[in-house]
C-alpha cells in the first residue's frame, strides 16, 4: 500500500510538449509510472517519448482510462488546465506550476471541492510511492520502498530528509510535497489521515515551515486522531517577520506563523520536533522501537 | 507587493470611492502648488512603505500653502524606520465625526477573501482584534459569487446602526471588493473610513497590497515597484529569491525550504545568517554570478556557504557558475561548498580543478562555514 499514487496510477501529463513537461514525462516513465498520455492543445496526434499526445484531457481520458494528471502548464494557462482536469473527472490532479494567482486558486479550490476532486499543489514537487509510481519532479534514486510516510511544504528540503531516511535504511511508503503556496488543495491533515489509514505506513515525517497555521492545526489533528508516531521539522526559525522567504506562503505576519509557535504546538501534541534534518532518522527509529545505528 | 497610499487612492477613485481632494508631490514647491489648488487646510503625508509614519512625524497639517511647503520640506528626505521619504501626498484636511475600518483580505484558511469591518477605525485592526475582538465584523466572500448586496448592507447596519448610512457603507464595500478583484489584491483597506461632519463618507487613508503571484498580469503596477531594497529588486530581476539580513555567514542554496533550513543551522551552530537566497531550480553560471555579487553586498559577511541538493538543479551547473563567479570576483572571505545529488561527482571535479574542496554533508558544511566566519572576523 501507499497513498494517492501506486501501480494502478494511469497518468496524463498536461503540458507534455513544454521543456519541463517533456523532460519529466520521460523521467516518470523511466521510473515505471504508467504515463498513458500527454495533453497540449493543438499538438494532438503527435507523441513525446512514445507517449501519445492529445488536444484535450477529456479525449486523453476517454482513449486511455487515465485517472491522474500532472500539470506543467505555464502559469498564465495553468488555472484553465486544472479546471479541465477536474471537469474530466480525474481522481487526482498534481500541480507542479509555480506562481498561480491566489484569486484563481481560491476559485479552483472550491470548484474542485464541490466535485469531490482532489488536487495536490500548486508549487509542488509532486509525490512518489517508491517502487510503484513517481508523479513529480523529485530525483528518484534517493527513495527506497518502506514504511515511512513523508509530507512536506518544501521541495529540496524534502529530498534532504528523504535521502537521510534512505541512508538510515528507513524506506518510504509515499513522499509528498503539498506545495509552498498559501492556497493548496491537499493539506497536512488530509495526508496524515491517509497515512494513518495506510497499512504500509508505520510512521510519518512532517516537514513544515513558517507562515499560516497548517502545522498548528496538524498538531491538533495528530493529538486527536493519529495512532502512528509523527516526527517533524519546521524550517524558518531565523526568518525575519514580514518578509516572504521564497515560497509565497512562507511569511510571518503580525507575529503569527512563526517557527517557534509551530514547534511548541507540535511538541504539546506529543510530536517529536527535530532541530536538524539529519536528526530525523534516529528519532523515527526511536519512535518505532528500532535499534539505533 | 506593497503600493503607496496615493496609488491605492487612485485605484479607489477609479472605482468611484470618495477620497480627499489632493495629489502627490515630490518637492516642497509642488506641495505648495497642490495646497493652493485644494484651498483651505491640508494634510501633508509621507509616502513610505512602513507603518507608524504619523508617530514618526511623517504627517503634518498645514493651514496655508506656505505652511504646506514648509511641512513638505521637513518630511521629504526624512528617514522613517530606515526608509527615505521621496514623495508626499497633499490633500484637503477633513473634519471627522466618526472613524470606521473597512478592509478585505486574502484569507488562506478560508481559501477566499474575507471582509473585515469595525466601528473602531483609526487604529490598527490587529490592535482591535486583540483588545476588542467583538467590535470586528467578518464576512467570508464566496469566490465564485462575489459579495452579495445583503451581506454588505448587514455590515453597514452593524457599523452605523442606521439604514441610510448602512446603504452608503455597503456601496463603498462593494466598490472596494470590485477593486480587490480587478487588481488581484491580497489586502485592500480603508482606515480610517470617515464620516465627515457634513455627513458624507470619505476614504481618509488607503492601503493596498498586490498578490505577488499575479504581478505578471498587473505589469503597470509592478513597473514602479519601490517596496524592496535595490539588491532585492536586482535579485528579483535575476529570478533569485533574496532577503538581506545582518549576520556573518552568507548563504547560496537551491530551494526555499532548504535555504531557510540552512540559515537555521547557521544560527544553531553558533553563527548568524547574512541572508536568505534561493537560486531556484535552474542555475546558470550567470545566476550564480549575480547571486555572489548580491550576497557580498552585505557588509558583515565573513564567510560564504553554498548548499546544493541536486534534483532538477544539476550540481555541475552550479560548480561551473561558481568557478566563473570566482574568476570574475575573487572572494576575500572563506568559501564552504556542500553538494549532493544530480551530477555531484562531475561538480566535485570542476571545483577541484579550481582548488575548491566540496563536502557532501550539510551539518559539517554549516559548522565549517560558521567556524571560518569566526576565524576571518
Amino acid at each position: 500500500m501507499s497513498i494517492l499514487v501506486d501501480e494502478n496510477t494511469k497518468l496524463i501529463v498536461q503540458g507534455i510538449t513544454g521543456r519541463d513537461g517533456s523532460f519529466h514525462a520521460a523521467r516518470m516513465k523511466e521510473y515505471g509510472t504508467k504515463v498513458v498520455a500527454g495533453v497540449t492543445p493543438g499538438k494532438g496526434g503527435s507523441s513525446v517519448d512514445d507517449i501519445p499526445v492529445f488536444d484535450a484531457v477529456a479525449e486523453a481520458t476517454e482513449a486511455t482510462g487515465a485517472n491522474t494528471s500532472i500539470i506543467f502548464v505555464p502559469v498564465a494557462f495553468a488555472a484553465d488546465a486544472v479546471y479541465e482536469a477536474v471537469d474530466a473527472g480525474l481522481a487526482l490532479v498534481v500541480i507542479i506550476t509555480e506562481g498561480i494567482p491566489v484569486a484563481d486558486m481560491n476559485k479552483i479550490y472550491h470548484h474542485a471541492a464541490e466535485r469531490g476532486a482532489r488536487f495536490v499543489g500548486p508549487n509542488s514537487p509532486g509525490l512518489i510511492s517508491p517502487g510503484k509510481a513517481k508523479v513529480g519532479i523529485m530525483p528518484a534514486r534517493i527513495h527506497e520502498p518502506g514504511g515511512v510516510g513523508v509530507v512536506s511544504r518544501s521541495g529540496t528540503l524534502t529530498y534532504e530528509v528523504v535521502y537521510s531516511l534512505t541512508r538510515a535504511d528507513l524506506g518510504q511508503s509515499t513522499c509528498l510535497g503539498i506545495g509552498g503556496d498559501p492556497v493548496i488543495g491537499t493539506g497536512f491533515i488530509d495526508c496524515l489521515g491517509m497515512f494513518e489509514a495506510d497499512a504500509e505506513t508505520r510512521a510519518v515525517v512532517l516537514i513544515g515551515e513558517i507562515g499560516g497555521d497548517d502545522e498548528e492545526r496538524a498538531a491538533e489533528y495528530i493529538k486527536a486522531a493519529m495512532s502512528k508516531p509523527v516526527v517533524s521539522f519546521i524550517a524558518g526559525r531565523t526568518a525575519p517577520p514580514g518578509k516572504r522567504m521564497g515560497h509565497a506562503g512562507a511569511i510571518i505576519s503580525g507575529g503569527a506563523g512563526t517557527a517557534e509557535g509551530k514547534r511548541e504546538a507540535l511538541t504539546a501534541a506529543g510530536v517529536g520536533v527535530a532541530d536538524t534534518p539529519s536528526a530525523i532518522p534516529a528519532m523515527v527509529k526511536e519512535a518505532l522501537g528500532l535499534p539505533a545505528d | 507587493m506593497k503600493i503607496h497610499e496615493y496609488q491605492a487612492k487612485e485605484i479607489f477613485k477609479e472605482f468611484g470611492i470618495k477620497t480627499p481632494r489632493g495629489r502627490v508631490a515630490s518637492t516642497p514647491e509642488e506641495a505648495e502648488a497642490v495646497a493652493k489648488e485644494v484651498g483651505g487646510p491640508v494634510a501633508v503625508k509621507a509616502q513610505v512603505h512602513v507603518g507608524g509614519r504619523g508617530k514618526a512625524g511623517g504627517i503634518k497639517v498645514a493651514q496655508t500653502p506656505a505652511e504646506a511647503k514648509e511641512a513638505a520640506a521637513q518630511i521629504l528626505g526624512m528617514d522613517i524606520k530606515g526608509l527615505t521619504v521621496k514623495k508626499v501626498l497633499v490633500e484637503e484636511a477633513s473634519r471627522i465625526a466618526k472613524e470606521y475600518y473597512l478592509g478585505f483580505v486574502a484569507d488562506r484558511a478560508a481559501k477566499a477573501v474575507t471582509l473585515m469591518a469595525s466601528s473602531e477605525g483609526g487604529v490598527e485592526i490587529e490592535e482591535v482584534a486583540r483588545t476588542n475582538p467583538d467590535a470586528i465584523v467578518k464576512v467570508t466572500v464566496d469566490p465564485h459569487l462575489g459579495l452579495h448586496g445583503f451581506q454588505a448592507f448587514a455590515v453597514g447596519k452593524k457599523l452605523t446602526g442606521d439604514a441610510k448610512k448602512a446603504r452608503a457603507v455597503a456601496d463603498v464595500l462593494s466598490r472596494i471588493y470590485k477593486a480587490f478583484v480587478a487588481y488581484d489584491c491580497s489586502l485592500a483597506e480603508i482606515n480610517p473610513f470617515v464620516e465627515a461632519e457634513d455627513g458624507g463618507f470619505v476614504a481618509l487613508d488607503a492601503k493596498i497590497n498586490i498578490d505577488d503571484n499575479a504581478l505578471f498580469r498587473r505589469a503597470r503596477l509592478a513597473e514602479g515597484r519601490d517596496d524592496l531594497a535595490e539588491t532585492e529588486l536586482r535579485a528579483k530581476a535575476a529570478d533569485l529569491s533574496y532577503v538581506p539580513m545582518t549576520g556573518n555567514v552568507a548563504c547560496i542554496v537551491n530551494g526555499a525550504g532548504l535555504a531557510m533550513t540552512t540559515m537555521d543551522l547557521v544560527k544553531l551552530y553558533g553563527g548568524e545568517p547574512a541572508n536568505f537566497l534561493d537560486v531556484g531550480g535552474s542555475s546558470s553560471p550567470e545566476k550564480i554570478l549575480t547571486a555572489m555579487d548580491i550576497i557580498m553586498s552585505s557588509p558583515g559577511v565573513k564567510a560564504v556557504l553554498v548548499n546544493i541538493f541536486g534534483g532538477i538543479t544539476r550540481c555541475d551547473d552550479v560548480a561551473t557558475g561558481l568557478v566563473a563567479a570566482l574568476e570574475k570576483h575573487p572572494l576575500d572571505v572563506p568559501l564552504v561548498v556542500r553538494l549532493t545529488g544530480t551530477n555531484e561527482e562531475e561538480a566535485r571535479e570542476i571545483l577541484k580543478k579550481a582548488g575548491i574542496e566540496a563536502g557532501s554533508d550539510m551539518d559539517e558544511a554549516v559548522k565549517a562555514a560558521v567556524e571560518a566566519a569566526r576565524g576571518s572576523a
